[in-house]
């Protein structure tokens, strides 16, 4: 049973929290002994949302150090290289192909990077990074809110738990309204993930 | 059973199972999920009060009434209470009285960083702490075991990263019913503080803090544990956690009991060990009331006093001081210097309500004079207040010039004006903050003749803290209906004469009445009422832009709308985002009428 540190990293309302949520539930259900922090408060209105999920044998800082991440989630581009430095050497980072492009990069002397900024900033850290198309995977299950369930399904291809040790929970907290797209969000997410590593190597 | 709880829920379901009977809070970070949890359950009464002061008071009564009570407020929250907070702990209680106290490190969501530890030392309270959920969850039956058996109200002390953190708690009571029936005991010595009563119950509570003294010595929920002897670490809170993580070999001792503490435990800690450091974070609270036992210890030195800790940073800070060797972990270092990101920051969300207002502000108001500059003449003040309207100070709606505590903002208008101060002052604060303190503040502008104006920003909720009731929106913390406080009768019962109700999307009209109004030598108040845009439930079709129409003049992204962006030097709206004709701001804002209702 190894350690597995996640931060899950984006802007309100893209769902971090529940993805985070339902992953440390995963952890406990699973034997693990599991923790999980965000950073909110003023963050709920437009600011960065940041989630430490941690499953153990025993856990004890909530917070993952930096430099210290197995994968890195990044539900938003710009929020994926801000949290960059986070990752082990070696980390994955899983990132959305969301744009939100902050006020500040509109009027401001900063802009927006690009994504090939983006991964020379991630490339500092790890070689494995995977831009998933996870806004049209959930369109394709008629579920745009289920970008997180794509995140959630990409990120499970890489732990030993099996498919159902997941979708399991998921049945339970998911609303009826949005369960069966939300699992095949998730199952399209990990079927993603084997296609883009068999084409590019663990 | 396991479940995954926050510290929140685990202390609200531990409040449950210690068979609280009445639960009162105001709502404030990081405390407000505890009532909202608490109001969940069957078999209780719970009420989201006006403000803590009040929530003490009515805790206050319902304990004197022999049931068991909880209080739940953010650390501030604790400063408006304190009044009731001392005056409770001269009484004692009956029924056990839990005040919950949620300290913010790293002020996360407040206007300030305090270590509430102090509180209970000065109210002579004692005082638990938790350093997870498992904890928080168990701590809140020996709270209320503690209160009633030592006649006192228990402080139980959290923070952000407890509150706001899952991790699993063994669930394993049941809500206890063998509790007392509510009914009032006469008892005019212990209840009606008059000098001569209120001194023999002065005696009352340092006689009931020597018995906590001895009582926390064998208390089951700290705990010693003795691996290397170089090194012995105190900690308490999430620190112990940190702690844990850091200083892997050495022997620990974790305290939940803050205040008193348990002396003779720690004694035998410190001779077991052969040197004694305190991860604690904030003030130096336990360090000094260890070294007051005349024990030599370290902490604050090495230990940053501000902010929140986390492992990465005790572990910094133990190698700095030699504590701890250089990790051997490999540089984390990058080849090149990290690029300049774009911040985030937060900002007033779309179609929000306060937006048009504060614009407006800054239009009329502030015509030049930067920051340490004297203000021209024409120019006004606006004092603001805790809210989402708070964001408002920056850019580029930049528009606010003070914000300090809840309800502030109208005194501070009036004592600007008292003060001589040529430019007039208006006073801007939401309508939970309005309820909580604002209304003394007016009661004393129209007492003592001021011509101050108050704009009361009616979003309906209590917004920054996820849309919790207050009296003016007359719903229940469970949804019920109540009976609503309406604003502009209370205003006018106040003695205000000059009250105008505007539409909070309306720029005109709000222009119109701020301008009015200036010229007023009397109180004034405005309501610009608006639902937040985050309850809206029929949002019109989104507004979109003419590009051919778009002289690329930028006065649209003025009003620092979250769905307004730029695309080829052209604003674009976010389709998504916008909440159409239920706004419609940025349509009023464009010379060009380039922005209307999108027709596909």
């Amino acid at each position: 049973m190894n350690d597995v540190n996640v931060l899950m990293v984006g802007v309100g309302g893209h769902g971090v929290i529940l993805a985070s949520d339902g992953m440390a539930e995963i952890g406990m259900n699973n034997g693990y002994d599991v923790k999980k922090t965000d950073s909110l408060g003023m963050a709920q209105r437009g600011g960065s949302v940041v989630s430490h999920v941690r499953w153990g044998k025993h856990v004890y800082s909530p917070m993952i150090e930096k430099g210290e991440v197995d994968f890195l989630l990044g539900f938003e581009q710009l929020e994926a290289a801000r949290w960059a430095s986070y990752l082990r050497p070696g980390g994955v980072a899983i990132v959305a192909d969301v744009v939100v492009i902050p006020i500040s990069a509109i009027d401001g002397k900063i802009p927006y990077p690009s994504w090939d900024e983006i991964k020379v900033t991630l490339a500092e850290y790890t070689d494995q990074i995977y831009l998933i198309p996870a806004t049209r995977i959930a369109e394709e299950v008629g579920n745009p809110r289920a970008v997180n369930m794509v995140m959630l399904g990409f990120l499970s291809a890489f732990l030993a738990l099996k498919p159902e040790a997941w979708t399991d929970t998921m049945r339970l907290r998911l609303p009826p309204k949005f369960r069966d797209s939300s699992i095949e969000a998730f199952i399209k997410g990990a079927d993603e993930a084997k296609t883009m590593i068999s084409v590019k190597g663990p | 059973m396991k479940q995954l709880l926050s510290g929140n829920e685990a202390i609200a379901l531990g409040a449950y199972h210690a068979g609280v009977a009445v639960a009162t809070a105001y709502p404030g970070t990081p405390s407000t999920e505890i009532l909202q949890s608490i109001a969940r359950m069957d078999g209780l009464y719970a009420e989201w009060a006006i403000n803590e002061k009040v929530a003490l008071e009515v805790g206050m009564g319902a304990a004197y009434g022999g049931v068991r009570t909880l209080v739940s407020m953010k650390h501030v929250g604790l400063n408006v209470a304190a009044d009731p907070f001392f005056a409770v702990s001269t009484t004692g209680t009956i029924g056990g009285l839990v005040i919950v106290s949620c300290d913010d490190p790293g002020e996360h969501s407040s206007q300030g960083e305090q270590d509430n530890r102090h509180f209970a030392k000065i109210g002579k309270v004692p005082m638990l702490e938790p350093t997870d959920s498992q904890e928080a969850y168990d701590l809140m039956g020996w709270a209320f075991d503690i209160s009633e058996e030592f006649d006192t109200p228990v402080l139980l002390r959290s923070t952000t990263r407890i509150c706001h953190c899952k991790t699993v708690v063994n669930v394993n009571k049941e809500r206890k019913s063998d509790l007392r029936q509510p009914g009032f005991q006469r008892s005019p010595a212990k209840y009606v503080m008059v000098p001569s009563n209120a001194r023999v119950r002065r005696h009352a509570m340092e006689e009931r803090i020597v018995k906590l003294r001895a009582y926390v010595e064998d208390f089951p929920l700290n705990e010693m544990v003795l691996a290397d002897r170089k090194l012995g670490v105190i900690s308490n809170g999430v620190a112990y956690q940190y702690a844990r993580e850091v200083f892997k070999d050495a022997s620990h001792l974790k305290l939940t009991t803050i205040y008193p503490i348990p002396a003779n435990l720690i004694r035998r800690f410190a001779q077991e060990v052969d040197r004694l450091i305190v991860i604690e974070e904030l003030d130096p609270f336990l360090e000094e009331e260890i070294r007051c036992l005349g024990i030599q210890v370290t902490g604050k030195d090495f230990i940053p006093i501000i902010g929140e800790l986390n492992a990465e940073i005790v572990e910094n800070a133990a190698v700095e001081a030699g504590i701890l060797p250089a990790p051997s972990k490999p540089s984390l270092r990058p080849k090149s210097p990290a690029p300049q990101l774009p911040a985030r920051r937060p900002q007033l969300c779309a179609g929000c309500p306060h937006v048009a207002t504060e614009y407006v502000l800054r239009k009329l108001g502030f015509s030049g004079a930067g920051s340490g500059k004297e203000l021209k003449k024409g120019e006004f003040i606006v004092t603001s207040d805790i809210g989402c309207y708070t964001l408002g100070v920056y850019p580029p709606l930049a528009a606010l010039d003070t914000c300090a505590c809840m309800g502030a903002s109208i005194g501070q208008a009036l004592g600007l004006e008292k003060a001589g101060v040529p430019n007039k002052a208006i006073a801007v604060l939401g309508d939970s903050t309005f309820m909580h303190s604002g209304i003394t503040g007016l009661i004393n502008v129209v007492y003592n003749q001021g011509n101050t104006t108050v704009i009361i920003l009616d979003n309906g909720t209590t917004a920054m803290t996820g849309h919790q009731g207050h009296p003016g929106t007359g719903i229940s913390v469970t949804g019920k209906k109540t009976q609503q406080v309406k604003l502009e009768t209370l205003v006018e019962g106040i003695g205000i004469k000059d009250v105008t109700v505007v539409d909070a999307f309306d720029l005109k009209a709000i222009e119109s009445t701020i301008k009015r109004c200036l010229d007023n030598d009397e109180p004034s108040v405005i309501i610009a009422r608006g639902p937040c845009s985050l309850t809206v439930k029929t949002r019109g079709a989104p507004f979109e832009v003419d590009a051919d129409e778009c002289i690329s003049c930028y006065d649209c992204l003025d009003l620092g709308c979250p769905a307004i962006s730029l695309s080829e030097d052209k604003a674009v709206i976010d389709a998504g985002m916008c909440l159409g004709s239920a706004c419609g701001v940025c349509a009023q804002v464009c010379p060009q009428e380039a922005i209307s209702e999108s027709r596909k």
